[in-house]
């Protein structure tokens, strides 16, 4: 079975704070990883190789530094990897990036399954992974939590509900986008971290790729982000004290007023 | 401080530093309180390769030494020194096959070994032969093309959980200890039983057996080098070991003074947080020195014997005692400084008190560390004369 799974390198949420002047990301400083949920897609790809044998073979879209994040993947076993890296990609709103990402999919050409994490925990959008489905002309399926079982031409998955499960059968090549709970990431072995210090990742740009100029980077791109900024914290809320039969009288108050 | 790791032993000791943070934590106080094998642990250790850093790569190891070794079971003790021993215990029972095997023994057994596959452990230990290992009385009689053992190993590191173990038996009694001979007995050889797990005061996650021999025949290749040179590999080989003992206390000194600096920081008395007060900081300077000094000898100590130097066991035994003896008062100092919440199972130092006292017990008591550092002082002096 031949895998490719999308990953992307995000900061690490936990350390991220906004400059309040500029209402930008305060970016330097702070540590990237590789996105949990991608994590998450790469284990997905490895234990089905493990599984059915085969290759992983993982791509990224970002600047020269998120060859760092592939070489992990290769830690952890992946057999490939390559890093779309050029200005012109810069700017890209997701369907910019599942153009690219596209793009280098048909260029390695052969595959049988498109794994990605739900969503990034930076942007959320958790767009990416159907839009590069859809360019491909592939089905999908979105939120996975478990892979069942693969059969001649179909794989069979659960798919997180938000009140419940589903199990879909659906045909390969397919994209899926899997959850946390689909299975526990790996710590990579020494043989393939050895490997991975090693291993030659190449760098695709625009025209290796035969990617349109119009589709790519800021151009290529539907949306445009005006302004990130942090919610105001409310300064007029108040806190109720007293017994329960006190502070119901007195909430019940505040809201007729309001009304 | 720098050691100058090269490339390749910053990668296993980050690798086993990650493993220690993300499998080991969640872990180390749930198995320390049901006294459960830490198999999970053991099994990623496995899958990263980290059970053949000291083995030579055509055995399927890293073609690191002792060093190495030191290196991940510093790591895993920094978290949980239970864990770090069922590590290190697999490599000391494996030692006698690397050191005096035939290549026969080695193609059989290292790959697994190496592979995490199989655990190993070491038998020496007898109920009347502690310190005074010329006592021990496990026999091994040759019978055809078999030896027949009998005998009891206490206190046996890995036992039950291991599955390839490395026994002193006496070939020949009337020679006492020189005739002693080294045997490797695989699980389930008929004859070869369990004692009870035992109850212990520390490393309450790793296992501790009794090993039974009851008419046990095991094929006369498994003998390790001739008949009579028992004593030898068993010295030899804990020789070797010692580092690695060394580096528990380390890793567990290291995690009990980063416990007691973080909380100094937090805990506020008389309107201010403990570490601005000198008599706290004088305590963490005093353990972190101390560590540091322990570390260093013991990376010393390790890299002497991988030189290939034969003449380490004096270098051996201070690295073990005094990394050990460090152990114990920094982490008898990090329960002082975490005061009455220190004593309680809820913070992590009173398990970390509990485990090092065995640091100064196990593999060579710290008072016959002192035995043989004295020892080869006196021959050294003698031979200048």
């Amino acid at each position: 079975m031949n895998i490719i799974v999308c990953i992307k390198q995000v900061p690490d949420t936990g350390s991220v704070k906004i400059d309040p002047t500029t209402n930008t990301l305060i970016r330097s400083g702070v540590p990237s990883i590789i996105n949990p949920f991608d994590l998450n897609a790469v284990e997905a790809g490895l234990s089905l190789k493990d599984e059915y044998g085969g290759r992983v073979n993982v791509i990224t879209m970002g600047p020269p530094q998120a060859e760092e994040a592939l070489r992990n993947t290769i830690a952890m076993g992946a057999d490939n990897a390559c890093l779309l890296s050029d200005r012109a990609f810069a700017g890209a709103d997701t369907l910019a990036t599942s153009y690219t990402l596209s793009m280098a999919v048909k260029k390695i050409g052969d595959f049988d399954l498109i794994l990605c994490g739900k969503q990034a925990i930076d942007g959320d959008t958790a767009q990416v992974g159907p839009e590069l489905a859809e360019i491909l002309g592939i089905p999908q399926v979105t939120n996975v939590s478990k892979l069942i079982e693969v059969k001649e031409t179909t794989i069979v998955v659960e798919k997180e509900l938000e009140d419940g499960c589903e199990i879909v059968e659906v045909e390969r090549p397919c994209l899926l986008t899997v959850t946390k709970q689909v299975n526990n990431p790996r710590i990579p072995s020494l043989k393939n971290s050895m490997r991975a210090k090693k291993a030659e990742i190449p760098v695709w740009k625009a025209a290796d790729i035969d990617a349109d100029e119009a589709r790519i980077g800021l151009k290529g791109s539907a949306t445009q982000v005006v302004k990130i900024f942090e919610p105001l914290k409310r300064t007029d809320s108040r806190i109720l004290q007293g017994d329960v039969d006190e502070m119901m009288t007195e909430l019940v108050g505040e809201l007729r007023k309001r009304v | 401080m720098n050691y100058f790791l090269t490339e390749e032993q910053q990668m296993i000791k980050d690798l086993a530093a990650k493993i220690a943070v993300e499998k080991a934590v969640p872990l180390v106080a749930e198995l320390d309180e049901k006294e459960e094998f830490p198999w999970e642990v053991m099994k990623t250790l496995a899958s990263s390769d980290l059970f053949g850093v000291y083995l030579p790569e055509e055995y399927g190891g890293f073609g690191g030494g002792v060093f190495e070794l030191c290196l991940v079971t510093e790591e895993l003790s920094k978290v949980c020194c239970g864990m770090g021993v069922c590590y290190a215990a697999s490599a000391l029972g494996t030692l006698p096959i690397l050191l005096f095997g035939n290549d026969a023994q080695k193609q059989k057994y290292l790959p697994d070994i190496a592979a995490g596959k199989k655990l190993a452990a070491f038998g020496l230990t007898e109920a009347n032969a502690g310190s005074d290992a010329g006592a021990v009385a496990t026999t091994a009689v040759r019978d055809g093309e078999s030896y027949v053992l009998n005998g009891t190993k206490q206190w046996i590191t890995n036992a039950g959980e291991a599955e390839v173990y490395t026994v002193i038996a006496l070939t020949d009694k009337s020679k006492g200890i020189r005739g002693a001979s080294v045997f490797i007995v695989e699980k389930d050889t008929p004859g070869f039983t369990f004692g009870k797990k035992e109850k212990k005061m520390g490393i309450r996650c790793s296992a501790t057996r009794e090993l039974i021999f009851q008419d046990c025949r095991i094929p006369k290749e498994n003998i390790i080098g001739r008949e009579g040179m028992g004593f030898i590999v068993a010295m030899k080989t804990l020789d070797r070991a010692r580092p690695g003992v060394a580096s528990q206390g380390v890793g567990l000194a290291q995690g009990a003074l980063d416990h007691a600096t973080r909380y100094s920081r937090e805990r506020v008395q008389f309107g201010q947080a403990i570490s601005s007060f000198q008599a706290i900081q004088h305590m963490l300077a005093d353990m972190a020195a101390q560590t540091e000094a322990a570390r260093a000898l013991t990376y010393a100590a390790a890299r002497m014997i991988d030189s290939g130097d034969d003449n380490i066991s004096r270098e051996a035994a201070m690295s073990k005692l005094f990394a050990t003896d460090v152990c114990m008062r920094v982490t008898t100092d990090a329960v002082q400084i975490f005061g009455g919440y220190g004593y309680m199972r809820e913070y992590p130092v009173e398990k970390m008190m509990r485990d090092a006292k065995i640091l100064q017990i196990y593999e060579g008591t710290n008072q016959i560390q002192r035995n043989v550092i004295g020892l080869a002082l006196i021959k050294e002096s003698a031979k200048k004369k």
